[in-house]
């Protein structure tokens, strides 16, 4: 424990040190004020409050700005130790690799907690002031935050498989991004394309609920939006999210962090330095 | 006690062989120096000592454990070749992290510094220190936690000489606490004096093991005397001992090592025209080049 604690240390002053802070939190910060200016004007959603229709849209912005986030600041953890030569060294001490994994991921999802916690802080707070009936929305709140909180571990922990597999900064930052695209806005498409093209067929009513639960930004967004029926008129797969019970969806995104914690380690073993 | 033992050590990287048959040990208390050309495969040894890369057969044990095993990197210090640290971070915090994946008291880290001589700078980030203030930082981190064994990796390189005087009486101080130490170096004269036992490497292949006065022997090279003659009796010394007058003053004299006191002896004989003389063993790099080159000999054989 106190290696991890150790591990976790070193690595948040570096990334304190490197701005990575400051540029995650001024970014998360940033999009939720623009959203917030964009979703002051009345909206159509009946009976919904103010923050409840907030966290419809942060959930949406969440989706893409959450991973994106946590592959920054993980792509770098093996690939950056291999090229400084700062490995052979640390890897002498008395730390297993799983536990200086383990450091860098305290430190990069306390890092994300903090972003998300200065935006959604930031959102909530624009919404209670306009609206006073706004408070019925917390509960959606807190469960945006937690789950955004797992959406980001899932990523951190592919990030460093990712970083691990690549052993380079370069190829590992090509790698992120490659699967951000891909997980992000190309799977979506893709599923779309296959549900047109099924028109209601085996298709649509057996596999694509299981492959959007796969992925745990599909599975964050339609868990989010299940647990908010004030919200799910307003997103674009809420017929999908109906048919998926949202327990499947919330174990999708529990099991990803660790799913990829366990990846990362192998990959990580496989690294001489 | 025994706290390395290497036996028939062979490491071969796709087509390259960088350990062949390598065995020796060092004791607690001893000082083995590592020598040998570029890539004859002294970093290759200490890694695998260390258990960061696999070697495809033969035996290691540190402190009777495997290498890399949890027990044994407890008690293993390693200073790697070329060390580096993370640039933001500052030396004190890079040493406090360190005591603390070690399980010490991080609070030890300003003495540590202090013992390299890095207090000063102790608050500034690796980013801005020189190289051999890195490596003062690489030192440090050797030596926390009394380590049984110190594994280092031309450990003086970047170092003034100063400070390689005051790395050299560190070493003494830990191997008289009976830490074993094994250290690579190209800097023969420093080693030659601070050292109980060398090893050489030529190719992969251990072509010496035993103290230098030892080693010595085996070469057999020949031992230099500087004679110095009287002003105007150099040419007779020359002509009488059959040296070779180099200068003015000056015959040189070349003889095999159990030739040297009947040399010596005749050298006195000639009294009055002898100024002074100057006995000139072989030095480490004549040894060192002896067993390199009779190494290459049997390659090529
Ligand atoms: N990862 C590797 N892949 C392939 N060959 C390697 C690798 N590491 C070392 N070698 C080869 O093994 C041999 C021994 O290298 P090593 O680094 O051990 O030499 P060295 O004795 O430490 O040399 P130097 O004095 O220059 O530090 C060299 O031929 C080197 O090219
Ligand atoms: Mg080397």
């Amino acid at each position: 424990m106190t290696r991890i604690f150790a591990s976790a240390g070193a690595e948040f002053r570096i990334a304190l040190r490197n701005r990575w802070v400051t540029i995650a939190v001024t970014m998360m910060a940033l999009f939720s004020i623009v959203l917030s200016a964009a979703g002051s004007a009345p909206t159509g959603v009946l009976g919904a409050d103010k923050l409840s229709v907030t966290v419809a849209s942060l959930t949406s912005l969440a989706v893409y700005l959450v991973p994106l986030l946590a592959l920054l600041m993980s792509f770098d953890a093996v690939a950056g130790e291999v090229e400084r030569g700062t490995l052979p060294l640390v890897l002498t001490y008395p730390v297993s690799r799983a536990e200086l994994l383990l450091g860098k991921f305290v430190a990069h999802l306390m890092i994300l907690g903090l972003a998300v916690a200065v935006g959604y802080g930031i959102a909530a707070a624009a919404a209670i002031t306009i609206d006073p009936h706004a408070s019925a929305g917390i509960p959606a709140l807190i469960r945006l935050f937690w789950t955004s909180l797992l959406l980001g571990a899932a990523f951190i922990a592919i990030g460093y498989a990712l970083s691990a597999i690549a052993r380079r900064p370069g190829a590992a930052a090509g790698l992120a991004i490659g699967l951000w695209l891909a997980m992000i806005v190309l799977y979506d498409l893709g599923l779309l394309a296959a549900v047109v093209a099924d028109s209601g067929g085996y298709f649509t009513i057996h596999v694509f609920p299981w492959m959007l639960i796969a992925n745990p930004a599909d599975a964050f967004r339609l868990y989010n939006l299940a647990a908010s029926e004030a919200t799910a008129a307003a997103a674009g797969i809420g017929g999908a999210a109906s048919t998926i019970p949202a327990a499947h969806a919330l174990a999708s995104i529990i099991l990803w962090p660790l799913v990829g914690l366990v990846l990362a380690t192998l990959a990580f073993r496989k690294v001489t330095p | 006690m025994t706290n390395l033992t290497l036996s028939q050590v062979t490491k071969t990287f796709d087509q390259t062989r960088a350990l062949d048959g390598v065995g020796f040990t060092v004791a607690s208390g001893e000082r083995v120096a590592l020598l040998g050309h570029n890539g004859a495969g002294k970093s290759t040894l200490m890694k695998i000592i260390l258990g960061l890369i696999p070697f495809d057969s033969g035996t290691v044990t540190v402190m009777g454990d495997a290498p890399g095993s949890h027990a044994a990197r407890r008690q293993v210090a390693y200073l790697p070749e070329n060390v580096a640290f993370h640039p933001a971070l500052t030396g004190l915090e890079q040493i406090r992290y360190y005591l603390r994946l070690r399980g010490e008291n991080p609070g030890a880290a300003m003495g540590l510094l202090e013992r390299v001589g890095l207090s000063d700078a102790a608050k500034r980030r690796i980013g801005t220190y020189s190289k051999g203030m890195r490596q003062r930082v690489g030192l440090a981190q050797a030596l926390i936690g009394n380590p049984r064994l110190l594994v280092l990796d031309e450990p003086t390189s970047g170092l003034d000489p100063v400070s390689r005087r005051e790395f050299y009486a560190m070493l003494d101080e830990l191997a008289t606490e009976g830490a074993a130490i094994l250290l690579s170096s190209h800097a023969l004269t420093e080693v030659e004096a601070r050292t109980d036992r060398i090893v050489i490497l030529s190719k992969g292949v251990m072509v010496a093991n035993d103290t230098l006065a030892a080693l010595r022997r085996q070469a057999a090279l020949p031992t230099h005397l500087q004679v110095i003659a009287r002003p105007g009796a150099a040419d007779a010394v020359a002509a009488q001992l059959h040296g070779a007058r180099m200068n003015g003053v000056m015959v040189n004299l070349t003889c095999a090592h159990d030739e040297k006191l009947a040399r010596l002896g005749q050298v006195t004989a000639l009294g009055a025209m002898i100024e002074d003389v100057e006995v000139i063993p072989p030095s480490l790099e004549d040894i060192y080049s002896h067993f390199s080159l009779q190494a290459d000999g049997r390659a090529i054989r």
